[in-house]
């Protein structure tokens, strides 16, 4: 049933009602509705896991699974989840799986281009909100089309990197090698085709690993796949549609659009499975500069995040092609049921004297974090006015009379500054400079306008700030 | 077909021991059914035993069974206590692959995908910006845009009846803070609106401009009605595609501004940027009426506000004269809620609902605001002047998906990038091949 008609009276007639507590609620009725809003697991209620209850589970899990499938890749603290999602828009109910982003490498490169590109791999973060953002998986290639060079690159790329893995090649020969050395890892098999199925298939089971449908351009072979997979007692299916470089924009997003509305608002059989993305097709077309082939893959790379692919295998290692598609990734998949927003309240840094600049800005969590981080790299003394802008920047707040003269001198007033600071003198932000003279009326404090962008706080404040600038 | 060397790497000694002590064995979840010599694996997971695996078990377990019934029979024991023995299991010859489970398909089993069917009974409604000479204006053309049935470029349910206008943003005072990536296209321009403007169309393939009066802001010039109307005739009279006016946000002095240009600028079909809540909506709404031309509803980010705003218009605007816009936040900075808020609007104005099938708009260029569009970072995220457009052209393409009819932009690659983007995605076209990647050397 899609997630989103889901009620938590129809859940909780399904569990046992005991109010036992035992999955951490106060009764059954509040776990049915963290089952709904899958903030919570069914194996959380332990009551149900008793087998005379497993027509209840069963019933369940039924009505609770999602429309596509989680499909384990890898082992471990790297393993990842691929799909697992309920709904088609992200405001129906919410995103649950950032698409994973594979690095290719290949069995015919160099040894130093192998070891740049799993580094590259290892080591990409980025700190965003609080969070550490990272690339996900190795995708390794047969382009020698040799069983034993091929081999010998899985188990290189093994021992480089503990992160998931692909092995992309539609020769059964050559996987079979790839599977025999990188077993433990429980990669991804590239792919089962029209041509290949039954070999790859027979791999699968053998080894026990997901594997991908492939039927490029074509849907009908593609669900005659994963029906034909289904049947040979393959489970954990990943399907890839095909993704065709520059000129067939539309041909991307219609094969990524019809797979998902099939499989979340039809439920139709044999489609409910994760989908792979493959923007490095990008760098199949001769192009006069590799940087437009890079460019391409990254622009295609966010179609594909925007529109439901679950896995992408990216050939560009540059920082600034992939920054953009890890941080559209995670604001797509971020849940919209909750503001992205931090607590309104005076936050102190450092150990600010009562002559200390008070500085303000919005509760929207990037600004917030943007401005702490810039202040807290600049070592400074001061405090921190977080207003209440309902979760908004300081430039939308502004526009959308989120942050008015009201709001910051309600917030002047209830957190009692002028109780810890001599002053009366307020730094706000660059972007909210038209509110200025409303708040110097309002509150009674003086009002500095600061720089446009946090960067320039401590320049700003080391060249501008006196407590006292009247005198 | 599997090769037996393989299936024994399977065979752990583990469960080989099970097998020798063959009268103890419970294979939980593996039923034999001797008539059909068919396997069948029960429950998820399966412990992680594969099909080969159960055909090689089953050859195992008869084996064993044969060797039991023998050994019963050789102690004189009662006939047969492990059943029958099943011929057909037996191997041939020595070494030779177990046969494979009569289940396992042989054959591709065809199907055909469902095609998604959308059920809207709304359409989007077509607004018309600019006037050509014909139309009782200047320029050399004029757009429609709007009239969608379905969502963004779902193809298979009907086709794009309008392309998406991309219009670049100009601004009327030079000290207007640009980053270092945008400002070298623009460098010579910034002192001269018009040219600027011309520059965006002739060699950056503009297809309408956006004129930003930023000097008219109180806090800036507080320059006076008359001297934006000044500029705007300056850049009607430089270039020849239509144009939007763009306020500087204080809500009574761009409506003085608007009203000074309406009333002196006739049958242009300009588009007025923007109508807010907290303006005068009546007195803005009857100058967009009474000179036909067309208004941008701006709202923050909340479909409710958006609904609320164009209700308040429609008493004195037709629907064809007004696009909304409800907020455009940076790729990084709250694109989910801009992308989120334009994909619902759309949605519901497909299902129905009346008040929010307008054509949308989307200030694209405040993806520079995003500190990762413009600044200096390690040299691992190097070039910023390619990490700027790409974060225009993301953010733009984002919306383009959610909805997005008229884009304000800035870096003539990320509208290069935008456009492109957009003749692919209304063309249509299939690849005659699948694209060969998989064993290319990249």
């Amino acid at each position: 049933m899609p997630a989103k008609e889901l009620s938590p009276i129809e859940i909780y007639q399904k569990l046992p009602r005991t109010n036992c507590g035992e999955c951490g609620e106060a009764n059954c009725m509040a776990f049915a509705a963290k089952l709904v809003n899958r903030e919570a697991l069914l194996e959380g209620c332990k009551p149900l896991l008793d087998p005379e209850n497993k027509e209840a589970y069963d019933e369940l899990w039924a009505l609770l699974k999602p429309a596509v499938k989680a499909v384990e890749v890898g082992v471990g603290e790297t393993a990842l989840t691929l799909g697992g999602e309920y709904v088609f828009h992200r405001h129906e109910f919410t995103y649950f799986h950032q698409p994973a982003i594979a690095v290719d490498v290949s069995d015919e490169m160099s040894d130093e281009e192998f070891e740049l590109r799993v580094n590259v791999l290892n080591d990409f973060s980025y700190e965003y909100i609080g969070m550490q953002l990272t690339l996900d998986m190795l995708s390794v290639r047969s382009t020698s089309g040799d069983p034993d060079t091929f081999a010998a690159a899985v188990k290189k790329a093994s021992e480089l990197t503990n992160k998931s893995l692909i092995l992309c090649t539609l020769s059964p020969d050559v996987m079979r090698m790839g599977l025999e050395v990188a077993t433990e890892r429980r990669p991804l098999i590239y792919a089962a085709t029209k041509d290949n199925w039954k070999e790859m298939a027979e791999l699968a089971l053998q080894y026990d690993c997901p594997i991908v449908a492939s039927s490029p351009q074509d849907l009908d072979m593609l669900k005659t796949l994963t029906h034909t997979l289904e049947a040979y007692g393959v489970e954990d299916i990943v399907m890839d549609p095909g993704t065709a470089p520059n000129d067939h924009m539309a041909a991307n997003l219609n094969n990524l659009v019809k797979l998902r509305w099939q499989s979340v608002n039809e439920e139709e059989e044999h489609l409910g499975y994760p989908i792979l993305g493959l923007p490095l097709v990008a760098w199949a077309v001769e192009e006069e500069d590799t940087i437009i082939n890079e460019w391409n893959e990254a622009v295609l790379s966010a179609l594909c995040i925007d529109r439901f692919a679950d896995a992408i295998i990216v050939h560009g290692i540059s920082g600034w092609a992939l920054l953009p598609q890890i941080i559209l990734r995670n604001n797509i998949y971020t849940d919209p049921r909750k503001p992205v927003s931090v607590e309104p309240e005076l936050v102190v840094f450092g150990e600010p004297d009562e002559l200390a600049p008070v500085m303000l800005t919005t509760n929207f969590a990037l600004t917030y974090y943007t401005v702490a981080s810039d202040i807290e790299s600049a070592k400074l003394n001061c405090y921190l006015i977080v207003v209440d802008s309902e979760g908004m920047s300081v430039e939308s707040a502004v526009a959308g009379r989120k942050m008015t003269a009201d709001t910051v001198a309600e917030a002047l007033a209830n957190f009692k500054v002028g109780d810890k600071v001599k002053h009366r003198h307020l730094v706000i932000p660059g972007r909210s400079a038209r509110l200025s003279g409303e708040i110097q009326e309002l509150s009674g404090w003086t009002v500095s306008v600061g720089p446009l962008d946090s960067s320039g706080i401590a320049k700003y404040l080391d060249e501008k700030w006196t407590p006292f600038p009247e005198d | 077909m599997v090769e037996p060397n393989d299936i024994e790497l399977l065979l752990n000694k583990d469960l080989l021991e099970k097998l020798a002590k063959f009268q103890a064995i419970e294979l939980e979840d593996v039923e034999i059914e001797l008539e059909e010599i068919e396997f069948s694996v029960e429950g998820s997971g399966g412990g992680g035993i594969s099909s080969p695996l159960l055909a090689r078990l089953g050859f195992e377990f008869a084996l064993i069974r044969d060797s039991a019934n023998r050994i019963t029979s050789l102690l004189g024991g009662p006939a047969s206590p492990m059943g029958i023995a099943v011929p057909q299991m037996m191997p041939a010859a020595p070494g030779l692959a177990p046969v494979a489970p009569a289940a396992k398909p042989t054959e591709l089993i065809p199907e055909t995908m469902g095609v998604p069917v959308g059920d809207y009974p709304g359409s989007i409604v077509e607004v018309k910006l600019g006037a050509t000479k014909t139309e009782g204006g200047t320029r050399a053309v004029s757009y429609v845009i709007g009239g969608e049935k379905v969502l963004p470029f779902f193809n298979f349910q009907a086709e794009t009846p309008n392309k998406p206008v991309i219009a670049l943003d100009v601004f009327d005072w030079p000290k207007v803070p640009l980053s270092k990536a945008v400002k070298m296209h623009f460098r010579e321009y910034l002192e001269d609106t018009a040219e600027w403007a011309r520059v965006c169309v002739d060699k950056f393939g503009a297809e309408m401009i956006n004129v930003h009066l930023l000097t008219i802001d109180p806090l800036i010039e507080d320059a006076p009605p008359k001297e934006a109307l000044k500029t705007v005739e300056a850049v009607l009279e430089a270039v020849d595609v239509p144009l939007s006016i763009g306020g500087c946000g204080d809500p009574h002095k761009d409506y003085e501004v608007f009203k000074a240009i309406c009333e002196n600028i006739e049958g242009e079909r300009l588009l007025i940027n923007s109508v807010t809540l907290d303006m005068d909506i009546e007195g803005t709404a009857r100058l967009v009426n009474d000179h036909d031309n067309c208004v941008i509803a701006f709202t923050s980010m909340d479909v409710n506000k958006a609904r609320e705003l164009n209700r308040k218009l429609y008493d004195f605007v037709p629907k064809e004269q007004i696009l909304m816009d409800t907020t455009t936040a940076a790729l990084g900075y709250g694109l989910d809620y801009a992308f989120t808020v334009m994909e619902r609007c759309r949605l519901a104005g497909l299902k129905g609902d009346p008040e929010l099938n307008h054509p949308m708009s989307s200030g694209t260029t405040n993806a520079w605001a995003a500190r990762e569009a413009w600044m200096k970072m390690g040299p691992e995220f190097a070039p910023r002047e390619l990490r700027g457009p790409i974060w225009e052209t993301v953010t733009g393409m984002t919306l383009l998906l959610a909805g997005v009819d008229y884009f304000m932009m800035m870096h003539p690659a990320a509208v290069d990038a935008l456009k492109t983007m957009i003749n692919q995605l209304m063309s249509d076209d299939k690849p005659a091949e699948p694209t060969e990647w998989v064993s290319v050397r990249m």
